[in-house]
């Protein structure tokens, strides 16, 4: 299992990778492993703002459904529209072109509640 | 304490997923629901589906005794050939489905769902009881812990056995089956039944003999693409075919009428277990009935998810038995129970998905249908 280290996380298993004011957000390899075949996705529409902690879409896999949530505060800029028709990347490459959506922050103390990567290589580790 | 089939070690190898299954530990899937599935219906799959209860019924009045307790007509098979049917309360409801196998003209092979082994063997004892002194000495003995079942399933199942055993599978047609030494093994059963849809055999061996055969039969199909698949891939291969699951599509509070098992019920034969109920309801009419939903918009349509007539959520019309995103069609399906009005093919009803009103459409099953080349 691979854990990038540029990246922080979160303990619902989504990865948020900064650069500048702008950050993009998936789930994480793990995340990916435990749903399993992905088959359905649902992400928000570009300009959508959303609230640290709020539900900001939807993976669905055979097996089971669970919901995303934004680990920051901030508006949409970009969707991985491709994916939503091809949402088996997500299996394939949750670290890259699975990415799901890049948001603009406006308050990057925020990140600072997020885990890092020994951290959250930890909690995985602890499930396993 | 979950209990281990004789091919645990056989899935740790593989590194399958296990899970909790009717208190059974077996591999939900050892790399991809999605790639067992496609490999089942277009090479073959291997399942370990061990965790199936087995009785032995036997005795001279034992064929009068099953055919009294069970929905279907039982005169219509002989040895060696098996037949569907369902074992069913007074009132009709569904207590479980099942295969019959004949071994005999006195002697029978039942295979039941694991999750009913006991109801099952309690009803089984319970009917028999009240009618001993009309049929004496049957016999029914539950030896569910003492076989491996097999389920090797997949247009390339035949040429994968073949090489393995002495006897031309071609000879064997669906739903029938042979007792044979075979495998190295004394007794193995192997009969042309399954529950995926595409073509292949149910092997019931000795307990202990499964891990070598199991062995023996990956071997020979790696050169064919075989692969051992899980219980999610059987499930969906399943829910392709409606199939009927036990405890979602069949329960105590469903009737065969309803289900539309109609077929496994034979209303022409003497006596059974539920006619009078079945003969009543068929007069009334059902009020709900088992159907196949596409869905016209993405999503994953699951187990419990309710039914509307209406797009405001007014009208509650049923609810999803099981559902899935179909590997084989690529869309979500699912099957339901409607209230009778809304049963008709190419009705329009919303399933509720999670917080979504997702138009579907009732649809002819089964959902996937075999090609040529199959």
């Amino acid at each position: 299992m691979s854990f990038p280290k540029d990246f922080l996380y979160t303990k619902d298993h989504e990865w948020a990778q900064l650069s500048d004011n702008i950050v993009t957000i998936g789930i994480t390899e793990h995340a990916q492993n435990s749903l399993g075949d992905i088959v359905y996705l649902e992400l928000p529409e570009v300009d959508t703002n959303l609230n640290k902690g709020e539900t900001f879409g939807l993976v669905e896999s055979v097996k089971a459904a669970s919901d995303l949530y934004s680990p920051i505060t901030g508006r949409v800029i970009e969707v991985n529209k491709p994916l939503i028709e091809e949402p088996s990347e997500l299996n394939h490459n949750p670290h890259s072109n699975g990415w799901l959506i890049k948001v603009e922050i406006n308050n990057e103390a925020e990140l600072n509640d997020l885990l890092t990567v020994a951290d959250y290589e930890k909690l995985v580790n602890e499930l396993a | 304490m979950l209990k281990k089939t004789a091919l645990f070690e056989e899935h740790t190898k593989l590194n399958g997923k296990l899970v909790d299954f009717a208190g059974w530990n077996l591999p939900i899937q050892y790399t991809s629901v999605i790639d067992e599935h496609v490999t089942c219906r277009t090479k073959a799959g291997i399942f370990d589906v061990s965790h199936m209860g087995e009785f032995i019924v036997k005795g001279k009045y034992a064929k009068v005794f099953l055919n009294y307790l069970l929905t279907n007509d039982l005169s219509l098979i002989s040895n060696g050939k098996a037949q569907y049917t369902l074992l069913c309360n007074r009132d009709g409801g569904i207590i479980d489905d099942l295969i019959v196998y004949q071994l005999l003209e006195d002697q029978f092979l039942i295979v039941v769902n694991a999750s009913n082994i006991e109801n099952d063997f309690a009803q089984f004892q319970k009917i028999y009881s009240e009618n001993k002194t009309r049929w004496p000495e049957v016999e029914i003995l539950n030896k569910s812990d003492q076989y491996t079942q097999i389920a090797l399933q997949g247009p390339l199942a035949k040429e994968i056995l073949q090489p393995l055993v002495n006897i031309n599978l071609d000879e064997i047609n669906p739903f029938c089956f042979v007792e044979k030494s075979a495998l190295d093994i004394k007794n193995v059963i192997i009969a042309r039944t399954g529950y995926t849809g595409s073509d292949g055999f149910e092997l019931y061996l000795p307990w202990e003999g499964g891990p070598a055969v199991w062995q023996s039969i990956l071997k020979s199909g790696t050169s064919s693409g075989l692969k051992p698949c899980g219980l999610a891939s059987r499930d969906t291969l399943r829910i392709e075919m409606k199939y009927p699951l036990y405890g979602q599509e069949i329960t105590l509070n469903t009737t065969p009428l309803e289900a539309g098992l109609v077929w496994t019920v034979k209303f022409n034969k003497e006596d059974f277990v539920g006619k009078d109920a079945l003969i009543q309801q068929k007069s009334v009419g059902i009020t709900k009935k088992l159907v196949g939903l596409e869905l016209l918009q993405r999503g994953v349509p699951r187990t419990g998810y309710f039914i509307y007539s209406d797009s405001e959520e007014q009208n509650k019309i049923g609810y999803v038995t099981s559902g899935t995103h179909s590997p084989s069609l690529n869309t979500p399906i699912a099957i339901a129970y409607l209230d009778g009005e809304f049963t008709k093919l190419d009705s329009e009803v919303y399933i509720k998905v999670r917080n979504k009103l997702l138009p579907a459409r009732v649809t002819k099953t089964p959902f996937y249908k075999k090609t040529k080349e199959q």
